[in-house]
């Protein structure tokens, strides 16, 4: 993994951002217990938090469309989870979709995007540049925040619709609130 | 197609399910699915249609959900070659509730027969081993399915996998419900968890 160049303004005076403490307390709320994850910089700190929650379960994946199956066998089994992924695993993920539709699941995803804003990599534009519309082809209501200030309600909102509505809903999270990647001193 | 020498699939599946008290029961899309019914509907019964490569994340899922309950996955050849990452990530977790039973008959039976990886050289007991599943067998005999049923209660003793080579014979489908929402919901009730 590489270290992100933090593009945020508002961070604590360690620079380390607040918006991923803003996302673990939702997720606390809302009960959530399994958190299946494919590892990307924008979610490190997110990642660390869930490790160190006895209440919720990390859960590393080989290939995100794992953590679609997961989702739906936690649900029937009693318990919320939500995926964590960056958008290039979205496309991994297609087939897999069909089960937040099938079995009408409360599924909850947080995407870091790449292939944008300052995107240095230009494998990652392609993926990047549908992945909503992946999303959306495949049932996915797609929410997106792209400053600290505003990742608090837009997740809110995405649980809230996600868990008590049972409306499969995806957050992006912009490359412009997390930063570019930097591959060049 | 059938060899004398191979257990038939709906056999295997209805010894292994007999006395399978609240277990849960993941079945892959296509003949273990038909094979689970054929075995007697079950409120517990996850039945899959689709989401090829997913029955053991969504047996994954499940596991770690309800840690006192069996979860048994039963799934094909071609199924699980799908989804072979995720006995790694089985092999991570451990969940110690949770078996992994797949009926191999080296061949695509839905589409015509076409040959799979396991007729070839590919060894899936070698694979789920490697993924840090220790308990990893084959059975080729009833009698080793007998013996093996009631490791299946035990919560505390997986992750297990199991390769039982079938014969290939196509058998009549037996349909079980397609209806996603249906199937869990009636699980989620089986459980104790009502509608939203």
């Amino acid at each position: 993994m590489h270290a992100r160049n933090d593009a945020s303004s508002e961070t604590a005076p360690d620079n380390t951002p607040s918006w991923p403490e803003d996302i673990f307390a939702i997720l606390q709320r809302f009960d959530v217990r399994q958190v299946p994850y494919v590892p990307d910089a924008g979610h490190s700190q997110l990642i660390d938090r869930v490790l160190a929650t006895p209440s919720m379960r990390a859960v590393p994946l080989t290939t995100e469309e794992e953590g679609v199956a997961l989702l739906a066998g936690a649900w029937a089994g009693g318990q919320r989870g939500v995926l964590l992924m960056q958008s290039s695993g979205v496309g991994n993920c297609v087939n897999m979709f069909s089960l937040a539709q099938i079995f009408r699941l409360p599924f909850l995803t947080l995407v870091t995007m790449r292939g944008e804003w300052g995107e240095f990599n230009p494998w990652q534009v392609p993926m990047g540049s549908s992945t909503a519309g992946v999303f959306e082809l495949s049932g996915i209501k797609v929410l997106r925040a792209s400053h600290a200030g505003e990742v608090r309600e837009v997740v809110e909102a995405a649980a809230g619709q996600a868990y008590n509505a049972c409306t499969p809903t995806a957050v992006l999270l912009s490359q412009r609130l997390i930063g570019a990647k930097v591959f060049t001193k | 197609m059938s060899k004398a020498n191979l257990l038939g699939r709906r056999d295997v599946v209805t010894q292994l399910l007999s006395d399978r008290k609240g277990a849960i029961v993941v079945g892959g899309l296509g003949a273990s699915t038909y094979d689970i019914a054929a075995a007697g509907d079950h409120d517990r019964n996850f039945y899959l249609w689709g989401a090829m490569g997913g029955a053991v994340m969504i047996g994954l899922g499940v596991a770690l959900a309800q840690p006192q309950l069996p979860v048994v996955v039963i799934t094909g050849d071609g199924e699980m070659l799908m989804g072979m990452g995720s006995l790694a990530t089985v092999g991570l977790q451990k969940p110690g509730n949770l078996t992994i039973i797949v009926l191999d008959n080296e061949v695509y039976g839905e589409t015509g027969g076409q040959a799979s990886h396991t007729a070839g050289n590919v060894d899936l007991i070698g694979v789920a081993r490697a993924c840090g599943i220790a308990d990893a067998r084959s059975i080729s005999t009833m009698a080793e399915v007998e013996a093996f049923k009631p490791s299946m209660q035990d919560v505390s003793g997986g992750p297990r996998f199991v390769s039982i080579k079938i014969d290939s014979a196509n058998l009549e489908r037996v349909l079980a419900s397609r209806d996603g929402s249906f199937i869990v919901t009636r699980i989620r009730g089986a459980l104790g968890f009502g509608p939203i």
